[in-house]
Order: C-alpha cells, then structure tokens, then sequence
C-alpha cells in the first residue's frame, strides 16, 4: 500500500502527470526576440516556462496551452502554433 | 493507588481528569448542559492550573474544526459538546474520523429538538454512530472521570487513531453530585502519556491533509475504519485493565456485567440508567428472581461478541432504549437483534424504549419491565414491537 | 496494486520544477487562481501551512497520489478553513512554534463569502495570527457556475439565469473588505494577478502582521466567465482599470495605499465576458450597465483612485 493514513498523501506527486496532453495549441517562443524578463514565468498558471541563457523555454509535459504568455509577452516574442496530435 | 474522594460534580470530574491528561489545545462553544467542564477547563487555564491552548469558537462546528486542525498539527486535542451540537459537528467527526484524527470529545447526552428541550437522551450520539468515532458511554460520575482518563491512551494509540466519545447523560451526571475518587494529577499524566502522531504537518515532511479521492480507493479508506474499531476493542480492554492494575477501578470494558450467570432475564442498557438497573436487579435478586444486567458501554465498537456470550443461556433479553430509529424502534434493541443473528442460542429478545426525551426511569418502572417481559410467554405478552415505557397514549386521542 | 486513474503510474517526475505549488495540477487551462497560488507561495516559502476550503482549489490540488502541494496543507470541509487554520496554529504554539511557521487559508468566494463566513468572522474576532486569501473568481465554478454572494450585479449564471426579463443576478456582491475592517483586521488589502510584484508585497505584509490578514483577490474564470485562456491576467488587469476592482491597502483600519489608475470604460472589461453579454444585447438592460458604471465611479471616488 502506497497510500499514508487517513486520505493523507505526499507531496508534489501531481509532477508524474503530463497535463500538457491537453493541449490544442502550443506556445512557441522566438529566441531573437525574448528579451528574458521572466513575465512568462511568472504568469504560467502551470509553471511551464523556464527562462534559461538564451530566452524562455517551454516545458511541454505540462503547457496546457493556455496562451497566457503569448498574450502577456511585452515584446510579443511567443506565438502560438496547432498542436499535432 | 490510593486517590482523595470528595463529593464533586459531574463535570467537574470530568475536568479533573481532562485537566490531569494535558491535553495540547482545547476548543470549546457552550451548549447546556455540557457548559460547566469547559468552564470548569477555562478557569484551569486562566489559572495556570493547566497549560493548553484554549480557543473559543463562534459554534461548535468551529469548535469541532478548531480540534480538528490541532490534531492534524500534532497536538493532543479536547472538545465537549450536547445535543444539538453535536449534531451541528456531525460533518466535521466524519471527517475528523476519516482522517484519522484522535480527538477527544465529551458528549453530554442531551435529546434533539423539536420541540427544544434540555432533557437527557441518547438521540445525539446516536446520529454520529457512523461516523467511525469510538463511543464509551458512562453510567456514573467516577466512570466519567475514569474514561476520560483512559480515553487519550486509546483514541491515540497508533492502530487505533479514531476520535472519541465519552458519552455522559446530560444532568443525570453533568450536573449532579456523588462521592468522586481523583488520582494525583501526575499519576494521571503518567498514565495518559503524550501523543506521538504517526504523521502530522509538518514543512520538514510535507503532507497533504483531505485529498480528493475516487472509487479506485474510497471504499477502501472506509474498510480501514472498520478494522481500527476492532482495533480499538482489544486496546479499550488492554487500557481499562491498566487502569485497575493501577488504580483500582473497573468499569467494565466493552461490556460490565451484573448477576447474568444463572440470569432468565437479562436487561441490557447504557449510560446512567445503568446504575438504577443495578440497584433494581439487586432488590429483585433478593426476592429470589433470577435476573441480571449487560451494561453496553462501548457503543463503538460494538460489543456484539460480548453480549452474545454474557447472554449465555438466558431465554429472555430486554433492550433498554433511550433512541429511536423512527419506524424501526430502538437503535440499542435493532443492534443487539442484528448481534444475535446466526447464533445457536436465540433468546427472545424485547425492545423498550425507556427514558427518550428524559421520561422518567426509576426502579419501580425496570421492575416493570422486568414484570412485562416475564410476560412474554403469555398469549397476550409482548413478542416483537417496542414498548413504550411511560407513553401518555392520551396524548393521542 | 491500484494504478493511477490515468494508467501513469510509471511516469518519470519532471523534477525540475521547483515551484512550491507544482505543475501537474488539474486547473482548467488559463485559471486565474492557479497563477495566484503560485505566486502567493513563492512568497511565503516552504515554512507554511496552507488550509483551503472545498472548491476548485481543493479539487484541482490535491487528487490522490497527485498533490501538487509542496508545503503542508490541509482541507476539511467546505465552511470551516479558518476554524482548521485556527487549529493549526492553536497545536502549533501549544509546541512552541520554534520555527515560526505560518499559517495561510487560500479559499474561495463560496468557501469564504458564502458557507465560511461565520467560521471566517470567529478567526478574525480571536485575532488569531493567520493570513486569509481569497481568491475570488465571483461564483461556484467547482459546482458547475452557480451564483454566490460573490457574484456581482447583473452576472448570468446557471442559478441567476439571463432568460426573458431576468438579467442574471439582481443584487449587488458582498463587500467583504468591509467586512474584514468591520471586525478590526489590522491588515486588510486587495490584489491582483495582473500585479504580481504588489501580490507579493501585500502576502509578505499580510504574513509579517501579527494577527489576522486578509487578501482578496480576483481570478478571472474563463470556464465560469465566458472568455479565452489567454485573456485571464488581461481581464484582471482590466477590472482593475475600470475602477471596479479597486487595489487597496488599509493598515488597523487606515487606507494605506490604493493603486493609482487611468479609467478605462467598464465596456472594456465586461464585453469580452459571456457573464454579461445580454446587458450589452437587450435595451432594458441599460439600468444595469449604468449601475455597474455607477459602482466603478463610486469606488474611484471613495478610494480616490485618479
């Protein structure tokens, strides 16, 4: 039994599930433009996007597609693209 | 150990022992008639006397939830309520239970309105038997005092971890006087020791408290329930059995009995009403009638086992009842039946309801009860159907 | 063996994450709440305790083997956070405390507004150390939209149904900022997802207070709302603008603090949402949209927000 006591569980163990096979549309950053500002981060209600040397990077085994960022960007350095399926 | 007896208040007896058990965190709202232990409990600690938290509640449903946090924190925690209280916590025991928190709770057996009234029964507690909650009922001041020091040890042992009820009739032990036998404070910590949780919140170790479940696992949360009851029997025996080693006193631990050995009728019944049925029992023993009485004092556990075999050979059983299952009688009665199904002894067994909503229940009326069960032999005896003793059938024409 | 309701039992952790609520979670995409609680604990760190009421919060957060809370949290029931919280604390300091942790309720308009509040008003009346956020996303989206005493004049929502003559909501929504101040809360504010440099201030403040806090926030619904996920911080940004979420700070009862705006018309931030559509399809709505004018001006008035 893996399960604690009393309907208790452990922490954090919502990270095994891939929510980004949600998706419809996916974000896609241009590295030329993403001045690095970490609003995108910031803003991610799912904590997708990481901003790394050269520009946000999209963590897709979570981005719900959602958009946020695209429409939050300041420099409108995210697009957004159909997901293939 | 030898203890001071002094005449004390019901309440007052169960302060003492709550006090003496150092409970972490104390939460109370006032309903009549449990408000004197928690006045008794604030006084305690306005006083320094003892040095738990002690939060008032805006209704017992926080006091209920106040208790509730403080248990998953860790802490031994301590509530009381009645009657329509205890109604209003019936949401939170559930959950309390689910989660496997060991609150202690007294609950000062009151009737249910309407119409509102302060009289004693067993309807309150009744409502919260499914809740996976332990339930001792009490049937003096000293098994008050008793049982709430032994209640800490069994509602926090780690095979158990269920919230717990002593159960007390309302006025009939809240608020009347007997001579109380009290153990030095220290004793009683020593025996009621500190709880130890198996899990608790804590930021070194993160948990999640009330997560959702679905039907891969639900089922299997409430199987667990019933598995830490019976748990819980062998612990209610190990820890009241502690208690007479070292104090002296014994209650009885699921069950009591009182001259069921060659016993033809044996009354069955809880709380306080149990004492009156000891004393009439020993004044009809002495007319020479072979009765005798089964003090239920684990309504959960459910002592069915115990029962059964107390019962013996006995051909009759009268189930005193101060609660109903309306349209099918009397709870005590309904789960006593439901113990004797499949057993190879089947003894009549009759229902009576007795003392609902604080009617009167002296010895004359269980020497009448006693009277109608002999009865039940006769053509025109009682067979099935609950009798109700004291009903005003005037009050239906 | 149970597997997971999705088969993923074997799936790798994508540990790297390391935010204190994580990713995983089943908030709808684009929840206005889920960008709130991340922030909201990113300020407070992992020394904290977070109780939460029933709602979309608890069912998102916390399925079974899929928690994304990485502090200690706890949910009960629906009407009794802050009674759980003051619990906490109570077995917390009945220990000591030695660490100083917090306690922090995150619930929603229903588990506060509504079922919560007389559990809400006991913890804020004992003045017990716990900071309250409520993220309000203005109706009980958990149970499929329905109206609360949160949802504001004119709302269309599956229990104040647009049909005929009806508008929606006939009534105007609880203010509960007064409410709080009413009860002598010594920290009082109002936040906003489109400002999260401010949220965080005020969690810091609301934590570093001693005594009861209390947040409110709004999180744009797009589920409960009508609009896209991509327009979730716009529209906070724009309730805001309007004046009709005014961002506000009071200290033992003194206004503080309020955020300085240019009024954008309340258009702005109505006609992108379903919620209100009618008002803007239907002439004999006209009264409505004027009194929701009227409420934007009024708080820019009182709250002297130009």
């Amino acid at each position: 039994m893996d399960l604690l006591l009393g309907g208790v569980c452990k922490a954090g163990e919502s990270k095994r599930l891939e929510t980004g096979k949600w998706r419809s549309f996916r974000p896609v950053v241009d590295r030329n433009r993403c001045i690095k500002c970490g609003k995108c981060a910031d803003l991610c209600p799912d904590s997708c996007m990481e901003i790394k040397e050269d520009g946000a990077e999209v963590n897709l085994y979570y981005c719900k597609g959602c958009l946020i960022c695209m429409r939050e960007c300041p420099v409108k350095a995210i697009t957004k693209e159909v997901e293939e399926k | 150990m030898k203890g001071k007896t002094a005449i004390l208040e019901g309440s007052r007896a169960v302060a003492e022992a709550v006090r003496a058990c150092r409970p972490d965190v104390i939460s109370v709202y006032p309903i009549t008639p449990q408000t004197h232990i928690l006045e008794d409990l604030a006084r305690f600690v306005s006083s320094g006397r003892l040095k738990s938290q002690f939060v008032r509640a805006d209704s017992e449903f926080s006091a209920a939830s106040i208790v509730y946090g403080a248990s998953a924190a860790g802490a031994r925690a301590y509530t009381a309520s009645a009657s329509q209280g205890l109604l209003l916590m019936n949401e939170v025991i559930y959950a309390m239970a689910s989660t496997r928190l060991p609150v202690v709770l007294t609950a000062v057996n009151r009737a249910i309105s309407a119409p509102i009234t302060i009289q004693p029964d067993h309807q309150d507690t009744m409502s919260l038997r499914d809740t996976g909650a332990l339930q001792i009922h009490v049937e003096s001041m000293q098994e008050a005092y008793d049982a709430h020091v032994q209640s800490f040890r069994i509602a926090e042992d780690p095979e158990v971890l269920l919230p717990l009820l002593i159960c007390m009739d309302g006025w009939v032990l809240s608020h009347s006087y007997e001579p109380v036998t009290v153990f030095p404070d220290e004793a009683i910590s020593e025996f009621a020791g500190t709880f130890h949780p198996v899990q608790k919140l804590d930021p070194a170790n993160p948990l999640t408290y009330g997560s959702y479940a679905d039907q891969d696992v639900l089922m299997e949360y409430r199987y667990a329930l019933m598995l830490a009851q019976e748990k819980a029997k062998e612990k209610i025996c190990s820890v009241t059995k502690e208690y007479k080693d070292i104090f002296g006193h014994f209650d009885g631990d699921l069950i009591d009995t009182h001259c069921t050995e060659d016993a033809e009728i044996i009354l069955v019944a809880m709380g306080s009403m149990v004492s009156t049925i000891r004393a009439a029992v020993d004044e009809l023993r002495a007319e020479g009638r072979k009765v005798g009485l089964i003090k239920v004092r684990t309504f959960r556990p459910f002592p069915g086992e115990e029962i059964i075999k107390a019962c013996g050979k006995a051909p009759l059983i009268a189930v005193l009842d101060k609660s109903l299952s309306v349209n099918t009688g009397g709870i005590l009665a309904t789960e006593v039946k439901a113990s004797f199904y499949g057993n190879p002894v089947q003894p009549v067994i009759l229902p009576f309801m007795a003392g609902l909503g604080g009617k009167e229940v002296n010895r004359r009326v269980i020497k009448e009860i006693v009277d109608i069960a002999s009865r039940s032999g006769d053509k025109q005896g009682p067979r099935k159907d609950t009798v109700w003793m004291g009903l005003d059938h005037g009050f239906f024409n | 063996m149970i597997v997971d309701r999705e088969g993923e039992k074997e799936m790798t952790m994508q540990t790297e994450v390391k935010e204190l609520h994580a990713p995983g979670h089943r908030a709808c995409p684009g929840c206005g709440c889920a960008i709130a609680v991340k922030s909201i604990l990113r300020e407070t760190g992992p020394n904290t305790i977070v109780v939460s009421p029933t709602g979309c919060l608890e069912t998102f957060t916390s399925p079974i083997r899929g928690s994304s809370w990485e502090v200690p949290w706890i949910h009960s029931l629906f009407e009794n956070a802050p009674a759980i919280a003051t619990g906490v604390l109570a077995g917390l300091n009945a220990k000591g405390n030695p660490d100083g942790t917090k306690v922090v309720v995150i619930g929603g308009d229903g588990g506060t507004y509504d079922i919560g509040m007389g559990s809400l008003s006991g913890m804020f009346e004992r003045k017990d150390d716990i900071l309250y956020i409520c993220y309000d996303n203005e109706a009980y989206m958990n149970t499929g939209i329905q109206g609360s005493s949160a949802t504001p004049l004119g709302v269309g929502t599956t229990t104040t149904p647009v049909t005929g003559n009806s508008f929606g909501k006939t009534v105007e929504k609880k203010d509960l900022v007064a409410i709080a101040l009413a009860h002598g809360v010594p920290y009082v504010a109002t936040a906003s997802i489109a400002n999260l440099a401010d949220l965080k201030k005020k969690v810091r403040k609301g934590m570093d207070n001693p005594g009861p806090a209390f947040i409110l926030m709004l999180t744009p619904c797009n589920v409960g709302w009508g609009y896209e996920p991509e327009e979730t911080v716009e529209l906070a940004r724009k309730a805001v603008e309007t004046g009709l979420f005014p961002i506000v700070e009071f200290e033992d009862g003194d206004l503080v603090s309020a955020l300085k705006i240019r009024p954008v018309p309340v258009e702005e931030y109505l006609k992108p949402q379903k919620r209100y559509q009618h008002l803007f399809k239907n002439e004999k709505f006209t009264d409505v949209l004027e009194a929701i004018r009227k409420k934007a001006e009024d708080n820019i008035k009182k709250f002297d927000l130009v």
